[in-house]
């Protein structure tokens, strides 16, 4: 029955959504806040002018990339918490990077800086996944505490080896690094925005990680790993050799996220640049069914909100970390739903209960669904 | 200052820094041997920490101003248990993958905390929080007696919660079930055992505790609220728990290592010792990893179905 499972499985997706909307509305409500005209400002306030329209994708740049990295990470049975933490590395190889070798020209120099932001976060990334499959150390408890460690480390550096000397001479010592030399920026794509060619770069890596994990030997080895250690290591995959090549991996996606918000949009490594993408970007990836396909339209989605979020901020008076709720929200409905999408074992049990549901409604009508 | 006195401090600074940890970390143990892995601790300490600063700070000046701290433990801890709750409904019947879900619960409770504490207070208050509370006598002792003996009452109710646990885990018949539940769900199931049942007990008793210490951060430690008050105390929880091998004693001695090594920080810092800023704040963080790495034989101890869903209706 075909139109059942159908109708199943809108169902459950409507339930989510429901479950969703009604959990964030209350907290909106207990600030006082109207939570109809704030999810209207939420969804169209972006798409008043092009800058909000171009914003948008500004944001979906680095959550894109982020939840590419996640995705090959969760598909490969390692859950990595930790991009937040590996942004910031890839923002200060990036930076580094581009300061070092001011005088290269541009066809050198930005190449080099995204890979040295790919290349910090891979290592950030790759400590997690070596601790996990040498030592067994849960991985989500060592991404979640190596954040806090890049955070600190991000700012010990911003503000003493590596900020910018004008700000030491003004005496305002705002903890921000020099300026990146021209040669290291992202073009611009629209002109008076801040959209840049980023966006071109996420989208190419997009179908490179759908090529990888779907299209070669590697990227097969990795997700037999994720799904099955056991059968994996029984025919011959080496399993913790895949799952330290999936966090690396997903580092270096993290870390060239947070180049390319260096490179592209700020142009200099300030604090709060990366603003939560990396926690961000597991919901986008989970939104998105851990699948480039649907990561990109997610990241879309996520992009809007974000914008839209700060909007509210701004008109409403939400606090931003509404935003954080929002997600937090969104991560647990995904993760319940995804265990009734698809699942024929409980879609028994809803038609059984419609069944019973149907024959009992002619003797008594008045009791339908009393029990059961 | 003398050397014995600098250890006094730390030592006396360490013992009451301890309790949060402590707290959320027994409460953890009890998830965890149920059987479930509740990362979203830091999500219920951080809803437990707000959630206990407003009843002192807004009943501040009417008659219920004496009970203002006891009120805000009170609501923290059903905060906190109502928390447990949604974070069964996830786990333990929607079956959902408990990390990511307990990532979810964190940002859940972090976000909710923030946005009202924002809303509803804004800047930086204080509370005036718990006074201490010497046992007479016992506080006059020389060495030991301002170490252990001077602190607000919560200090007391905590490390006394160490006994009362192992009691409940390793004496009681529920705490029988739970280890039962965590060990072998299907064994137990066969017993007679409601499975899920006893994991929401767990998870919402967990969640009690961690609302609890929650608002011991903010009511006797900080005596204040912010955002990121909590810091990552309920991820650090959650690995003391390995630490601790899942059991009260081993706990507590985690537990106490992450305080001394904090008061530790902040002697060598108040002392006068040049050392970045930053990288004292990273020193716990830096120790939990380390902690984690040296605790790898210890999972073979852990409850076996550790982060595995019972579904009663599937045959393997």
């Amino acid at each position: 029955m075909n139109r059942f499972k159908l109708a199943y499985n809108a169902g459950v997706i409507v339930l989510a959504v429901l479950a969703a909307t009604i959990a964030c509305a209350l907290v909106l409500w207990a600030i006082g806040a109207n939570p109809t005209a704030t999810y209207i400002t939420i969804f169209t306030g972006p798409f008043q002018d092009m800058f909000g329209v171009t914003e948008i994708f500004v944001r979906a740049v680095p959550l894109i990339l982020v939840a590419l990295g996640i995705a090959i990470s969760f598909r490969s049975g390692i859950i990595n918490i930790g991009a937040e933490g590996q942004i910031l590395m890839g923002i200060l190889a990036a930076t580094a990077t581009a300061l070092a070798l001011p005088s290269l020209p541009k066809y050198l120099l930005l190449p080099l800086v995204l890979l040295a932001g790919a290349v910090g976060g891979g290592i950030w990334a790759g400590i997690a996944g070596i601790l996990r499959a040498k030592l067994g150390v849960n991985e989500i408890l060592s991404t979640v505490m190596l954040n806090y460690i890049a955070a600190q480390f991000y700012t010990f550096l911003l503000r003493g080896p590596m900020i910018d000397p004008g700000e030491l001479e003004t005496g305002s010592g705002t903890p921000q690094s020099l300026r990146l030399p021209d040669a290291a920026w992202l073009s611009r794509l629209v002109p008076g925005t801040r959209l840049h060619t980023g966006l071109l770069l996420a989208l190419v890596l997009a179908v490179g990680v759908y090529l990888l994990l779907w299209h070669t030997t590697w990227g097969y080895r990795m997700r037999a790993a994720g799904a099955e250690q056991k059968a994996a290591r029984y025919a011959g995959i080496h399993v913790e050799r895949s799952l330290v090549t999936a966090m690396v991996l997903a580092g270096a996606f993290a870390g060239l996220a947070g180049a390319v918000e260096v490179a592209g949009v700020h142009h200099r490594a300030i604090e709060n640049i990366s603003s939560g993408y990396g926690f961000a970007g597991i919901v986008v990836a989970l939104f998105g069914a851990l699948h480039p396909v649907g990561i990109v339209p997610a990241a879309a989605f996520f992009g809007l909100l974000l914008v839209g979020a700060d909007m509210t901020q701004r008109s409403a008076g939400v606090p931003a970390n509404m935003i954080l709720v929002l997600q937090g929200v969104i991560i647990l409905v995904i993760v319940s739903a995804k265990m009734y999408l698809n699942n024929a074992y409980a879609q028994e049990h809803v038609a059984r209960f419609i069944e019973r549901l149907r024959a009992k409604r002619p003797p008594e009508p008045a009791k339908t669904g009393g029990e059961a | 200052m003398n050397p014995g006195d600098m250890l006094h401090n730390i030592l006396s600074l360490g013992v009451p820094f301890s309790v949060a940890l402590l707290l959320a970390s027994l409460g953890e143990m009890f998830n965890q041997r149920a059987g479930v892995f509740n990362l979203g601790c830091e999500g219920i300490m951080c809803m437990g920490a707000f959630l206990a600063f407003l009843p002192p700070y807004f009943l501040k000046a009417t008659v219920l101003g004496p009970y203002g701290n006891l009120i805000g433990f009170a609501i923290a801890m059903v905060a906190g248990a109502v928390l447990g709750l949604l974070f069964a409904l996830v786990t333990v019947t929607f079956r959902a993958s408990q990390g990511i879900a307990g990532i979810g619960l964190q940002m859940l409770g972090w976000g909710v905390a923030g946005t009202l504490f924002r809303h509803f207070i804004g800047g930086v208050t204080g509370v005036e929080g718990m006074a201490a509370w010497p046992i007479p006598g016992l506080s006059k002792l020389p060495f030991l007696g301002g170490i252990l003996f001077n602190h607000n009452p919560m200090v007391y109710l905590s490390f006394l919660m160490v006994p009362a646990s192992w009691y409940l885990l390793y004496k009681t018949p529920w705490g029988l079930k739970v280890r039962a539940v965590g060990t072998h769900p299907r064994a137990a199931d066969s017993m007679g055992i409601n499975v899920n049942r006893v994991r929401y007990q767990a998870l919402m008793l967990g969640g009690a505790m961690a609302g609890l210490g929650g608002a011991y951060l903010s009511l006797c430690q900080a005596k204040m609220f912010a955002d990121d008050l909590v810091a990552g105390r309920g991820f650090i929880a959650v690995a003391l728990v390995y630490f601790g091998r899942w059991s009260p004693l081993g706990i507590l001695g985690g537990a106490l290592l992450f305080s001394l090594a904090q008061s530790l920080q902040l002697a060598i810092q108040v002392g006068g010792i040049k050392f970045p800023y930053e990288f004292a704040v990273m020193l716990p963080y830096v120790l939990v990893i380390l902690v984690l790495s040296l605790a790898r034989k210890a999972r073979m101890r852990g409850p076996s179905s550790l982060g595995i869903p019972y579904n009663r209706e599937m045959r393997y």
